[in-house]
């Protein structure tokens, strides 16, 4: 079968709006479009059992009451309250005084975590950054370590955006719930993909998003626990009072729609889209593996999401390597495909060394992505790969036997 | 980002890849200049060889590199560039030449300036090896 291109393997970036999921949205465009506030007309009521629908159907994909579930703009949004908005009420001290708390995360988390941390550090508060090992994954031991009696908030990613690394979320959610330390995880990645349940997992914040799961864009959710322990939140936003007076706004109804139906497809056709997806992760590690010498799989071997691979392809730099795959959409670690001119700072923070963070490629799969787009995609990878190492003279050095890390480069 | 046509070219196609022979070899030639500049953790290394005539015209030249599009399609152009030039004339280039040619967008200007690099250190390897001064400009960077 011949494939279409270009091709779609950057799914943890975004994914395409499941066509139902449009459908459902639909007719909160133009038909039922009040405004979820407005208590005394039909419009508004309509709007509003809209919502109310959505959030039973967000609620349900992880395991919480509908109650526990306020919708925001995205996996950002809901960082950003939960991070910000928990360490405000758990503070040990006012604001404009040291010593206001300790918080732990980690190095890789994503940017809307670790950047509000480095304002609550630059605000009082003293954060622990977790350095993950080579393989990627946090333990509840590493967070334990670092627990100290003035610890307020954990605050890690049950999985990681770049490598798709599962840390132990569980067992640091019992840990937290032991110390009475609030916990909350970024589950952008986790959520809809894997079987979720905050009430086993012992989470009290849980944030995610509505595109990374087939959903719109633009809206997310957070969830807040609301019995053992009963979580509070200071608001980001203020003003209507909406969302329990957590995110004030009127509420997105076509993409709250969109994002419950979305989160209700995910739990009917989980099973099977895992699978099927973690056979199309081992189809293209393997055969990217198969087919070329120095190829790195990054990221513990077992503990990953069936979604994401990353892979560095020695010698070659990521930037021209997809250069040469224009037909494939993904990522890459390297840092000319990056705003900052930095490699990705997870690659880095994993010990994978700069050169291999430069060599590599985030392929990442969806509910649409084939078998055929996937024998394509190494087809072509490797091609390009051969192509690049004829250029390559740190491929030549490698060949002729020369240890890459005993030349003395000339760094600019 | 989008690349010029020339950069996509030089890319798929590009001039005057290799070395001329295998570089403990290539180190004792004194008929050949070897410039290698950058670092594999910068995300760029390229390695150019010379080789010249005894009355410094290159007659050959030969590159290697890792690096992004951009900074392949720049040493590629480089040895495009000094091919039949004396050394003298071939240090005359500058990296806005490179730039200009390859329509290169500022955030890739360093693969040009890297490749002007590569030239410098090429010819000032073939100065040393010959016994010729090397001036000053050479390290100007």
């Amino acid at each position: 079968m011949a494939v279409k291109t270009p091709i779609y393997l950057d799914n943890a970036a975004t994914t395409r709006c499941d066509p139902r999921v449009v459908e459902a949205m639909l007719p909160y465009f133009s038909e039922k479009f009040g405004n979820a506030g407005s208590r005394n007309h039909r419009f508004g009521w309509d709007a509003e059992d809209g919502i109310e629908t959505a959030r039973e159907q967000a609620a349900r994909l992880i395991g919480a009451d509908a109650k526990e579930v306020i919708f925001t703009s995205g996996a950002t949004e809901g960082n950003n309250l939960a991070v910000k908005g928990a360490a405000e009420i758990y503070a040990k001290a006012p604001a404009g005084q040291q010593g206001r708390g300790h918080i732990i995360t980690c190095t890789i988390e994503h940017k809307a975590v670790l950047d509000p941390c480095k304002r609550l550090q630059r605000e009082g508060f003293d954060v622990t950054f977790l350095d993950p090992p080579a393989d990627g994954v946090i333990t509840a031991e590493m967070v334990r370590a670092a627990m100290r009696p003035d610890t307020i908030l954990v605050s890690i990613m049950w999985a990681n955006n770049e490598i798709g690394t599962i840390n132990e979320i569980p067992q640091i959610g019992r840990l937290c719930h032991e110390k009475g330390v609030i916990f909350h995880t970024d589950g952008t990645q986790w959520v809809g993909k894997m079987p979720t349940d905050v009430e086993r997992d012992c989470i009290d914040l849980l944030s995610w998003s509505g595109h990374k799961m087939y959903g719109p864009k633009g809206v997310g959710a957070l969830y807040v626990r609301r019995r053992k322990p009963r979580v509070r939140l200071e608001a980001l936003i203020d003003g209507g009072g909406q969302e329990r007076g957590m995110r004030s706004g009127t509420q997105n109804v076509t993409g709250i729609i969109g994002f419950g139906k979305a989160c209700e497809l995910c739990q009917a056709e989980m099973e099977h889209d895992r699978e099927r997806l973690l056979k199309l992760r081992r189809r293209l590690e393997d055969g990217l593996s198969g087919r070329m010498e120095v190829v790195q799989v990054n990221g513990h071997r077992d503990r990953r999401l069936p979604h994401i691979a990353n892979l560095s392809f020695g010698f070659v730099e990521g930037e021209s390597l997809m250069m040469g795959i224009k037909d494939i959409a993904c990522s890459s670690g390297s840092a000319c495909t990056s705003a900052s001119l930095e490699p990705s700072y997870v690659l880095k923070g994993l010990g994978v060394g700069d050169e291999l963070a430069h060599s590599s490629l985030r392929l990442s799969f969806g509910r649409w992505t084939t078998e055929e787009e996937i024998d394509y995609a190494i087809e072509s990878i490797s091609k390009a790969v051969e192509h690049l190492r004829k250029l390559s003279p740190l491929y030549d050095l490698y060949k002729e036997g020369v240890d890459l890390s005993t030349i003395e480069w000339q760094h600019h | 980002m989008a690349y010029s046509e020339k950069v996509v070219d030089h890319y798929q196609n590009p001039r005057n890849v290799g070395s001329f022979g295998a570089s403990s070899d290539v180190k004792t030639r004194t008929d050949i200049g070897v410039g290698i500049v950058g670092a594999p953790e910068c995300g760029d290394v390229m390695q150019l060889q010379l080789k010249v005539t005894a009355d410094g015209v290159i007659e050959d030249a030969k590159f290697k590199c890792f690096g992004c599009g951009s900074a392949i399609a720049s040493s590629s152009l480089a040895t495009e560039w000094v091919k039949g030039r004396t050394v003298d004339e071939a240090l005359q280039i500058k990296n806005t030449q490179i730039v200009e040619e390859l329509a290169l967008p500022p955030v890739k200007i360093h693969c040009s300036v890297l490749a002007e690099d590569s030239i410098r250190a090429a010819i000032e390897d073939w100065k040393k090896k010959n016994g010729i001064a090397v001036a000053e400009e050479a390290h100007a960077h």
